[in-house]
């Protein structure tokens, strides 16, 4: 009995941690895949909104969820602005052009959270129902853990529905496979990819605010994850929901059990099967073929 | 004059692509000037030292990067395989003759590069980008994990460096020694690089940049130029590394991190990519910039960078020398013809 409490409690850690990464990562995902732009700034998203989301709770005393609304509009509203002034005139420029101009934004970023902010590391305050542990029937564990899991699955089955189901969702699939037949169905891509490009930066904004409490908030924040998400992205494949809730799950839990076994260079190994799984699939676990 | 006996050298295109691979004038002022840093700035030396270094390590990724269009984020890889090579070998005494090791800092670097490249220059964009990111990642992790090797996070201070040729030796208060060996070794690193992309074989990968479909369709053996490409430019990033890690005379994990990777790019890109000078250019800009900014306001400099940054991706897409042609283009070319 305690074995199977011991494995679930690692499993649940490293599924909790995985769903942070879903959260941030899956904007990247869709963006990427329609537009094919390198968004390496998608990161000093994720930590401008946890930074709104940890700010107006510790100094304006709001509540978690509407902290979590702010944050999620705030994000969405510096990337329009952003997407609609600058990311549109490189979308035909080369891939170099686009890391260099993302690169350029996160170190933007990270030098406007010292200045304004400060260089110090953040603390997330969980309201007190999200504190301490919840009895799952075989064992206690942690209710922020759990209500992050919950959180996770119903997002990420909330966006594949409106991918299957709606309008937009359809729109977005299409150009995803052929953008220029796409283009010539009508479909205006343009105004597609600013409104994904805004919820995908939200959604990096809350993942930026409900991992704080441990991922930590501070401004390096940009770059120490960004190798992170970009392998979640580009093992689920590009432009799929499912693909990229999957492999952050995967990466979560072996994150998880590799630190908690090989605290010393267990992260090796991940590399390592990202690497593999890369070349046996090129286009990720779930991603459609080139053609 | 008369037409039909060269009818290609009358082709207004056809000097310029003749006569390209001639030396300028102004090829040798790169040279006199670190010749005259030498003179000019006494205390500034190690900075030259360092400063030379990064020179030919963005050199290494212009031959990747600018000349084959191989779009690399883990460039560092190979920068630390040289910087580890060379430090382990002197740590513990092995080998200290400077020269023969940079030669096998070199090999190593080639070695992982032949390998790496071998496999990963199947994929293209994102995918490349992310598998060269995390083979940097994993020699990273494998460095830090081989502590009792490597000295794990704190690195191995003091090596101990043989003088060179048996006569010149390193002195770790004045860099004089230092500053002349590493302009040394990027002079022959760097006449090696200009003879090589003006080969035929330097041709053919830019041709590979400009054009994958037509390569291979005029049966140009594109993955096979890819691979010695990729091995050639990891061996002079590990000649790189091993420049710096005898000039520091210490060798630790930032050798292998993406800080240095990112760095390499911008002062590439920041220099401007595929023309052999930008890497002379860029490394001058920035280091200049981030010697004397980030020691008056860190924060102001990452932020200028930033900037910096986005205007040169928006505004200046060739980098530096890219402007200064094209400004050279407009008003320089209208002088002469009226």
């Amino acid at each position: 009995m305690d074995f199977v409490a011991n494995f679930a409690g690692i499993l649940l850690g490293g599924l909790s941690a995985g769903t942070v990464l879903f959260i941030v990562s899956v904007g990247l995902s869709v963006t990427m895949g329609l537009m094919g732009f390198v968004n390496l700034a998608h990161g000093a998203f994720a930590m401008f909104g946890g930074y709104v989301i940890v700010l107006s709770m510790n100094r304006a005393h709001f509540g978690f969820a509407a902290a979590l609304a702010l944050g999620f509009v705030a994000t969405a509203a510096i990337s329009v602005v952003l997407e609609r002034t600058l990311y549109r005139r490189l979308y035909r420029a080369s891939e170099l052009d686009q890391v260099l101009f993302t690169i350029g934004l996160i170190f933007i970023f990270i030098a406007g959270a010292i200045i304004v902010v400060g260089p110090e590391s953040q603390t997330l305050q969980l309201p007190a129902a999200l504190r301490g542990q919840i009895n799952l029937g075989f064992l206690q564990y942690r209710t922020y853990s759990i209500f992050l899991i919950v959180i996770g699955f119903l997002i990420g089955f909330g966006i594949s529905l409106a991918f299957e189901r709606t309008r937009i969702g359809a729109q977005i699939r299409a150009t995803v496979d052929n953008r220029r037949m796409a283009e010539s169905l009508g479909i205006n891509v343009d105004r597609l990819f600013t409104i994904t490009f805004a919820f995908g930066s939200g959604m990096a904004g809350i993942g930026g605010g409900l991992g704080a409490e441990f991922l930590g908030l501070d401004p390096q924040y940009a770059l120490k994850y960004l190798v992170y998400f970009l392998i979640a992205v580009s093992v689920g494949g590009l432009g799929s929901v499912m693909g990229v809730y999957y492999a952050s799950l995967i990466l979560g839990v072996f994150d998880f059990v590799l630190k908690l076994y090989l605290p010393k260079g267990g992260t090796l190994f991940i590399y390592a099967l990202t690497i593999l799984l890369l070349l046996w699939r090129p286009q990720g676990l779930f991603g459609k073929k080139e053609t | 004059m008369s037409a039909a006996a060269s009818p290609a050298i009358e082709h207004p295109g056809a000097r310029g692509l003749i006569t390209r691979h001639r030396l300028r004038w102004w090829e040798t002022l790169p040279w006199i000037i670190g010749l005259g840093f030498y003179f000019a700035f006494p205390d500034y030396l190690g900075f030259g030292a360092e400063l030379l270094a990064m020179i030919l390590f963005a050199l290494s990724l212009d031959l990747a990067l600018g000349y084959a269009g191989i779009v690399t984020l883990g460039h560092a890889a190979f920068f630390g395989a040289g910087a580890y090579t060379v430090g382990m070998l002197a740590f513990y005494e092995i080998w200290t003759e400077p020269i023969t090791s940079l030669l096998l800092a070199a090999l190593v670097a080639a070695i992982i590069g032949f390998l790496s490249g071998l496999v990963l220059l199947r994929t293209r964009g994102l995918t490349l980008l992310m598998l060269t990111l995390c083979t940097m990642a994993l020699l990273q992790e494998a460095a830090n994990m081989a502590r009792a090797y490597t000295g794990g996070f704190d690195g191995l201070p003091d090596l101990a460096i043989a003088p060179v040729f048996g006569v010149f030796e390193f002195n770790p208060l004045y860099a004089n020694t230092q500053y002349l060996y590493s302009l040394g070794v990027l002079l022959v690193c760097f006449i090696f690089m200009r003879t090589l992309v003006y080969s035929p074989f330097g041709q053919s990968l830019t041709g590979i940049r400009e054009n994958l479909l037509r390569m291979h369709a005029i049966g140009s053996p594109v993955r096979r130029r890819l691979v010695i490409c990729y091995t050639i430019s990891a061996a002079l990033a590990g000649i790189a590394g091993g420049l710096w890690a005898q000039t520091n005379a210490y060798v630790n994990l930032s050798a292998l991190d993406l800080d240095r990777a990112a760095t390499v790019f911008i002062v590439l890109i920041l220099g401007g990519y595929g023309r052999l000078y930008g890497a002379f250019v860029g490394a001058v800009a920035y280091m200049a910039l981030e010697h004397f900014l980030a020691k008056i306001y860190p924060t102001a400099w990452q932020l200028g960078l930033g900037l910096l940054l986005v205007m040169i991706a928006l505004f200046a897409r060739n980098g530096i020398l890219g402007v200064a042609e094209a400004l050279w283009q407009r008003y320089g070319a209208r002088r002469k013809t009226p």
